[in-house]
C-alpha cells in the first residue's frame, strides 16, 4: 500500500480540543497522538466526552478550539468529507446504513462522481476483493435490512476499507456481538493494523479494551486523565482513573425465593408473512426474592418479550400469570397489579419528555382515584406525589414542573424508577436499565433493584450487558431466535457457555 | 354497459385521458423527488396554482409558450427553494409550511392575477397545438392517441423516464434515495444533506409548477380562480399508490386520468345521477387508492424526518 | 455572538413570536401594496380603520372572527393530538347542512322539537355532523397509517360539491327564485344579535368564547385533555403508560370536527340565516393559520382569530379606498403562517454574548 506508513511522524495528532453545548462541557484540553499501525483505546464511562471527541474528528461536530493534524497536515473541521479525504473512517455505534439499498449501493455512496452513471461490476468486484483480502464476509446484493447485525459491522468495515482508510474510528463496536464474533472482530483488527491501518477503539469495557489495544486514553468528564500502555496497566487502575474515586457496587446477597409471581406459559409471538415466530414457546417464572437476567444478542425477541412482560404486548398465544392470577394485556392491568416497568428507552417510551415532571410521574396512574376525580386530574395530589419520588430517588435538576427534557439520562431514569418503586412492586421488569448511564448512576440503579428484591420483588432483568447480568441475576437464561434456554444458577454459569448460547448454541455438551 | 365499452374502445378517449394525465404525471413527478429526497411538499397545490399563472401571463404579455413553460418552472423552483430553506435548513414542520406555502401560492396568484387583468371578460391566449409526429401518427388507433399531443405531454413522459433513470442509475440519484431513506448514513459518506434535500425540491417544484401551466398553456388557454381545483392534493396520493417509482408514476396517472376521462363521458350522458357526483369521482378514488395501498406500501424512511446534525 | 438553545422559552418571548411573524408579514406584504401602485403607510391605515376605526367596522370584524375562533379551536385541538385536520372548511359546511336540515323553516324535524329547543339541537346536530366527516380519515390513519392531510383535504372537496349538489335540489328553497338555497332558519333558530341588532354582531360571538373558555379548562384540568396533550406529544409513551391511544384520538377527532361544524350552525344561525355555497370564504384554510399564530392555545385563538378577521375586513376597506386586490388578506395571512413558524424556531434559541 502506497503512503503514509513510514512518515515518521505520528498519524494523527489531537491538540487541545474544546467543545461545549450550551453549559455542558463535553470536552476540554484533549491532546494525544496516534501512530499507524498502533491501536488507541478511548476509555471512559457513558459521558465522559469519547463519542463527541470522535464526532469532532469525523466532522459531525465543530470543536470549540484546538486543532487536529492528519499525517502531518491540518484537518478542515465540520467536514465528514475532509475526514473521509484524509482517510478517516468510522464505524458508527449506530450502524449508518439505509435499510432500504443493498450493501452495494450503501458502500459506493459518495464515492463516485455524481452525474455519471457508475460501472457496477466495477466497484462490485472492488467490495469482493476487499471482503476476501481482510477475510470479512459480504453479501453485495443483499438488502441491508435482511442482513443480520454482525454482517452490518462487517459492511461498515468493508465501506470503510472501500475509501482506503487510514485511521478507522470504532464506536463501542463489541455492544452487539457475542463474545465469539468479538473475538472474530479483534482478528480482523490486528488484520487492518498488519496494513498500516490505526485504529482508535472507543469502548468502556475494561476487559477488551486490555486485550485489543496498545495504548489507552482514559477520558474522564471532558478531559483526557491517564494515557497508559496496555501492558502496562491493570482493570483496577483503569476502573478507578475512569470514575476518579472508589465507586462501591452492591453486591448479591443470596436468598430464599417465595411465592411465583410472575408466570409465562407457551408464549409464541408470530408474525406476518412466512417470517419465523417473534417467540417461540417461551416459559418463564419468576418468583419473590429472585432476579432472573435474560441475556442474548439485541433482534433475538428481546423486544417483544420486554413488551409482553410489560403487558403492552399480548402474545399470539400463551398465558401470563401475576401472582397466580391470570391477567389480560393491558398496560393498566399490570401496573394495578404491581408490576414496576423500566423500559428499554427512557425518552421515546419510558417518559414524555416534553411534559413536566409531575404529569410524568403519574403517567402509568392518572385515572387512579390518587390522582383524578369526576373527570378532572388532582393536579396538587400529583405535584406533591412527584415531589416525593424526586426526594426519595434523588432526581437532580427537577421540580414538579419541570420539563422532562432537561433532566440527564441518570436523572430521567431514577424517576422512572421512583415513581414504580414507591408503590412497593411484586414484580420489576427491567430493559437494559443502565444503558447509557454513567457509573455513579448505574451503581444506584443496581442498588435499587437489589433492595427490591431484598424486599420481596421479583425482577426480570433483560441486558445486554453480561457484567450486569452476573452481577444481579441469581439465574440467568439465553434468548436466541425466540427461544429461551434453560436459567442456570449464575454461580454454574461460564462466559463461554453464555457466548455459546447467545450464538444459538444450546446444550452443546460443555460445562 | 355496452355504452362504456365502446367508450373506452375509441381512440378519442385515450388521447383524452392521456391529455388530462399531463398535469398529474407533473406533479407527481415532483412531488416523489421531493419525498424520496426524504421531504413532504404540500405546497404542491399552490405552487402548480403560481405556476399556471406565471407562465399565462408570459404569453399573455407577449413572449413565446416555451417562454412561458420557462418562467413558470422559475417560479415553482422559487417557491421550492422557500420550502427548502424552511424545512430544511430550519426545520419547521414540513405539514404545516407546506400548507403555508400552498396558501401563498393560491393567494398571491389571485392577488396577481386581479390586479394585472383587470378588463371583465377572461382574455385568452393561444395555446399549444398538438404536435403531430410524421408516419406514426398515422397508425391507426395508437397514432392519433399518442403521436399528436401537445408537447408537454412528451415532456412529461420523457421527464418521468429520465428521473427514473437518474434516480437509480446514477450516484447522484443514489445519494438522493440514501438521503431520503438514512441521512445520517448519507451524511457520514460526505454527502450533503441539506444541499441535496434542497436540490430535489427545487427540481421537484419547477417540475410540479410546469404542470400547472400544462392546465393554462395547453389544456386551457386562460387562467381563472379554482383553475388547480384540488389535482396538486390528488398527486400527493399519486405518489403513494405509485409507490415512489417514476414508471409507476406514468400509469398511476393514466389509470387516474382515465377515469376522469370516463367519468367525463358518463356525465354527459347520463340523466339521472347529478354531474356533482361526477366530479366528486376523482377526489373519492385518490380516497380509495391510498386506502388501497395502506400498510403495504412503505416511504422512503427518513421522510419527514428532519436532519440535524451537531445538536443535543 | 452566538445562538445558543434554550431549554423552555419564557411567556414573554412567547407572546412577541405571534407580534414579530404578524409585523414581519405586513412589512412583506406591503411590497404587493407598492406593486400596485398604492402607497403603503396610506393603505395600511384604511385597513386599520376599516377593522377598527368604528363601531360598525369593530362590530363587523368580531362578527367576521367569529367562525374563525370555532376553526380556530378546531384545528388547535387537532394539531395538539398531532392530528392532521385541514377539513374544517368541509366539516363546518358540514355542521351548516345539519343546521338547515334540523331548523329550516317547513322542515319536517322542526315540526317535533319545541321552539326553545330548536337551537340547541341544531347546534348539536352541527356538532356531530362536523365530528363525523373527521371520524373517517382518523380512523383510517390510526388503522392503516393513511395520512390525514390529503384525506381531510380531499373530503372538503367532496364535501362542497355534496352541498351543491343539494342546494340544487333537495334543499332547495322553492321561495328562492332559482338561486341554489335553502329556506332560512332564521324565523325559527336565530342567535340574538348583540348591540341591539343596528349591527351584524350576534351571540355566536358570546358562544365562542364560551367555546374557547371550556376549552381551556378542558386542556388544563381534564383527564382527557391530559390524555390528548400526552398521546399528541408522544404516541410511543402514552401507550407504553397505558392509554388507549386510539380511543385517545378518536375523541381529539370528534371533538375538533364537531367545534368546526359549529362554527357552520354558527354562521348559519347567526349571519346568513340561510345556507349557500359560497358561505364560508375559505374560514376552514384560515383556521389553520389562527390556531398556529396562537400557538395551539385556546385563549390565543380568540386573540389571533380577532386579528386574522381584522386583516379580512380592512382589505375589504382597503380595496375600496386604493386600488389594491382585497386578496392581499390572503396573502398577509399566509405569509404571517410561515412568518410565525420561523418565529417559533427562533423563540428555543437566545444570543448569547461573548
Amino acid at each position: 500500500m502506497e503512503g503514509s506508513v513510514g512518515t515518521g511522524g505520528p498519524a494523527l495528532r489531537i491538540s487541545g480540543v474544546c467543545k461545549r453545548f450550551g453549559s455542558l462541557v463535553a470536552n476540554e484540553d484533549v491532546s494525544f497522538t496516534l501512530k499507524a499501525g498502533e491501536v488507541l483505546a478511548l476509555l471512559g464511562e457513558n459521558g465522559a466526552g469519547k463519542t463527541t471527541l470522535m464526532n469532532i474528528l469525523f466532522g459531525h461536530y465543530v470543536a470549540d478550539s484546538g486543532d487536529i493534524e492528519v499525517n502531518g497536515a491540518f484537518l478542515a473541521s465540520g467536514s465528514p468529507q475532509a475526514a473521509l479525504r484524509a482517510g478517516i473512517g468510522m464505524v458508527h455505534q449506530h450502524f449508518a446504513l439505509a435499510d432500504n439499498l443493498t450493501v452495494a449501493e450503501n458502500i459506493i455512496i459518495g464515492t463516485e462522481p455524481l452525474f455519471l452513471p457508475w460501472h457496477r461490476p466495477k466497484s462490485k468486484d472492488r467490495i469482493l476483493e476487499i471482503a476476501r483480502q481482510f477475510g470479512l464476509a459480504v453479501d453485495p446484493d443483499a438488502l441491508v435490512r435482511d442482513i443480520s447485525v454482525g454482517e452490518r459491522q462487517r459492511v461498515e468495515i468493508v465501506k470503510a476499507l472501500y475509501r482506503n482508510v487510514r485511521i478507522l474510528v470504532m464506536d463501542e463496536p463489541t455492544a452487539v456481538l457475542t463474545p465469539q464474533e468479538t473475538d472474530a472482530l479483534f482478528a480482523t483488527l490486528r488484520n487492518l493494523v498488519a496494513n498500516g491501518v490505526a485504529v482508535i477503539f472507543i469502548s468502556h469495557k475494561l476487559r477488551e479494551v486490555l486485550s485489543v489495544a496498545d495504548k489507552i486514553i482514559v477520558m474522564r468528564q471532558g478531559k483526557v486523565v491517564a494515557e497508559r500502555f496496555a501492558s502496562a496497566t491493570n482493570r483496577e487502575e483503569l476502573a478507578e482513573l475512569m470514575v476518579g474515586r472508589k465507586v462501591s457496587f452492591p453486591a448479591r446477597e443470596p436468598a430464599t425465593v417465595g411465592n411465583p409471581v410472575l408466570r409465562l406459559d407457551g408464549i409464541v409471538l408470530r408474525q406476518a408473512g412466512n417470517r419465523p415466530n417473534i417467540l417461540d414457546g417461551v416459559n418463564i417464572v419468576i418468583r419473590q426474592h429472585e432476579i432472573l437476567g435474560i441475556a442474548g444478542i439485541s433482534g433475538n425477541g428481546q423486544a417483544a418479550l420486554a413488551d409482553i412482560a410489560c403487558g403492552v404486548l399480548a402474545p399470539t398465544e400463551g398465558l401470563i400469570h401475576l401472582s397466580g392470577q391470570l391477567v389480560q394485556s393491558e398496560p393498566s392491568e399490570f401496573v394495578k397489579r404491581g408490576v414496576a416497568r423500566i423500559p428499554e428507552d427512557r425518552h421515546a417510551t419510558g417518559l414524555i419528555p416534553d411534559m413536566s415532571v409531575w404529569e410524568n410521574v403519574v403517567a402509568e396512574r392518572y385515572r387512579s382515584q390518587d390522582f383524578a376525580i369526576a373527570g378532572l386530574q388532582r393536579i396538587g395530589a400529583a405535584r406533591k406525589y412527584a415531589e416525593l419520588v424526586i426526594d426519595q430517588f434523588d432526581v437532580r435538576g427537577a421540580a414538579p414542573n419541570t420539563s422532562a427534557k432537561q433532566l440527564s439520562g441518570g436523572n430521567m431514569q431514577k424517576l422512572i424508577l421512583g415513581r414504580s418503586l414507591l408503590q412497593n412492586p411484586v414484580m420489576i421488569v427491567a430493559t437494559q436499565p443502565t444503558r447509557g448511564l454513567d457509573i455513579g448512576a448505574v451503581a444506584y440503579v443496581h442498588r435499587k433493584l437489589l433492595e427490591a428484591r431484598d424486599r420481596g420483588a421479583g425482577v426480570l432483568l433483560i441486558s445486554e450487558d453480561l457484567d450486569e447480568l452476573f452481577a444481579l441475576s441469581d439465574r440467568i437464561a439465553v434468548m436466541f431466535r425466540g427461544t429461551l434456554s434453560n436459567a442456570l444458577r449464575t454461580e454454574e454459569v461460564s462466559l463461554k457457555e453464555l457466548g455459546l448460547k447467545m450464538a444459538g448454541q444450546f446444550g452443546v455438551g460443555g460445562r | 354497459m355496452s355504452s362504456t365499452f365502446d367508450v373506452v374502445l375509441t381512440a378519442s378517449f385515450w388521447a383524452a385521458t392521456l391529455r388530462i394525465s399531463a398535469p398529474l404525471l407533473f406533479g407527481t413527478i415532483g412531488e416523489l423527488i421531493c419525498e424520496r429526497a426524504g421531504v413532504l411538499n404540500l405546497g404542491i397545490e399552490g405552487i402548480m396554482t403560481a405556476g399556471a399563472l406565471s407562465g399565462w401571463l408570459t404569453v399573455y404579455y407577449g413572449a413565446d409558450l416555451w417562454t412561458g413553460v420557462g418562467v413558470a418552472a422559475l417560479v415553482g423552483a422559487a417557491f421550492g427553494l422557500l420550502h427548502g430553506v424552511l424545512t430544511v435548513s430550519l426545520g419547521l414542520s414540513q405539514h404545516v409550511t407546506g400548507i403555508g406555502i400552498s396558501l401563498l401560492g393560491t393567494s398571491l396568484s389571485y392577488f396577481s392575477f386581479r390586479l394585472l387583468i383587470t378588463s371583465t371578460a377572461t382574455p385568452t391566449i393561444k395555446p399549444f397545438s398538438a404536435v403531430r409526429v410524421p408516419f406514426l401518427a398515422d397508425l391507426p388507433i395508437i397514432g392519433p392517441v399518442l403521436f399528436e399531443q401537445s408537447p408537454l405531454l412528451y415532456l412529461a413522459l420523457a421527464l418521468a423516464i429520465t428521473v427514473a433513470y437518474v434516480l437509480y442509475r446514477t450516484p447522484f440519484g443514489l445519494a438522493l434515495r440514501m438521503v431520503g431513506e438514512n441521512a445520517m448514513a448519507a451524511d457520514a459518506q460526505g454527502v450533503s444533506v441539506t444541499g441535496v434535500r434542497i436540490a430535489a425540491v427545487i427540481v421537484g417544484s419547477a417540475i410540479m409548477a410546469i404542470g400547472g401551466a400544462f392546465l393554462t398553456l395547453s389544456a386551457f388557454n386562460a387562467f381563472f380562480v379554482n383553475l388547480v381545483n384540488g389535482r396538486g392534493w390528488i398527486c400527493v396520493a399519486l405518489v403513494v399508490f405509485s409507490s415512489w417509482n417514476p414508471i409507476r408514476a406514468i400509469l398511476a396517472s393514466v389509470f387516474f386520468a382515465a377515469l376522469e376521462a370516463l367519468q367525463i363521458r358518463l356525465q354527459q350522458g347520463s340523466g339521472v345521477l347529478p354531474y356533482q357526483f361526477f366530479l366528486m369521482l376523482p377526489y373519492l378514488v385518490s380516497i380509495i387508492a391510498l386506502i388501497a395501498v395502506a400498510r403495504r406500501v412503505a416511504g422512503p424512511q427518513s421522510l419527514m424526518v428532519p436532519f440535524r446534525r451537531g445538536e443535543r | 455572538m452566538r445562538l445558543e438553545k434554550r431549554d423552555f422559552p419564557p411567556l414573554v418571548v412567547r407572546l412577541t413570536a405571534p407580534v414579530a411573524a404578524v409585523f414581519a408579514s405586513l412589512l412583506i406584504s406591503s411590497s404587493l401594496i407598492k406593486a400596485a401602485g398604492a402607497p403603503v403607510l396610506w393603505a395600511y391605515w384604511t385597513m386599520l380603520d376599516g377593522a377598527v376605526g368604528s363601531m360598525n367596522a369593530l362590530s363587523e370584524t368580531l362578527t367576521r372572527a367569529t367562525p374563525l375562533i370555532f376553526t380556530g379551536l378546531s384545528v388547535a385541538v387537532a394539531f395538539r393530538a398531532r392530528i392532521w385536520n385541514i377539513g374544517a372548511e368541509g366539516q363546518l359546511y358540514a355542521g351548516a347542512l345539519a343546521t338547515v336540515l334540523v331548523a329550516a323553516e317547513g322542515g319536517r324535524i322542526a315540526a317535533f322539537v319545541p321552539p326553545l329547543a330548536l337551537p340547541i339541537v341544531a347546534a348539536i346536530a352541527a356538532f356531530v355532523a362536523g365530528a363525523v366527516l373527521l371520524l373517517g380519515p382518523v380512523i383510517l390513519k390510526v388503522k392503516l397509517g393513511v395520512d390525514e392531510v390529503v384525506t381531510t383535504l380531499l373530503s372538503n372537496f367532496v364535501m362542497l360539491l355534496f352541498v351543491s349538489f343539494l342546494l340544487d335540489g333537495p334543499f332547495r328553497d322553492p321561495m328562492s327564485m332559482g338561486w341554489p338555497q335553502t329556506p332560512p332558519v332564521d324565523s325559527v333558530v336565530n342567535l340574538r344579535h348583540l348591540l341591539g341588532g343596528a349591527t351584524r354582531l350576534h351571540a355566536g360571538f358570546l358562544f365562542a368564547l364560551l367555546s374557547a373558555a371550556f376549552l381551556w379548562l378542558f386542556n388544563v384540568r381534564s383527564v382527557w385533555g391530559y390524555e390528548m396533550r400526552a398521546v399528541g406529544y408522544s404516541q410511543s409513551g402514552a401507550r407504553f403508560a397505558g392509554m388507549p391511544v386510539t380511543s385517545v384520538l378518536v375523541r381529539a377527532a370528534l371533538l375538533s370536527g364537531g367545534i368546526a361544524g359549529l362554527a357552520g350552525f354558527n354562521e348559519i344561525a347567526g349571519v346568513k340565516g340561510y345556507l349557500t355555497l359560497d358561505m364560508s370564504p375559505g374560514f376552514g384554510y384560515s383556521g389553520i393559520v389562527v390556531a398556529m399564530l396562537a400557538q395551539l392555545h385556546p385563549a390565543g385563538v380568540v386573540a389571533s382569530a380577532i386579528f386574522v378577521a381584522a386583516i379580512f375586513v380592512g382589505a375589504d376597506a382597503m380595496s375600496r379606498a386604493v386600488a389594491v386586490p382585497n386578496y392581499i388578506a390572503d396573502v398577509i395571512v399566509s405569509v404571517s403562517l410561515l412568518t410565525m413558524l420561523v418565529a417559533m424556531i427562533l423563540t428555543r434559541y437566545r444570543i448569547r454574548h461573548e
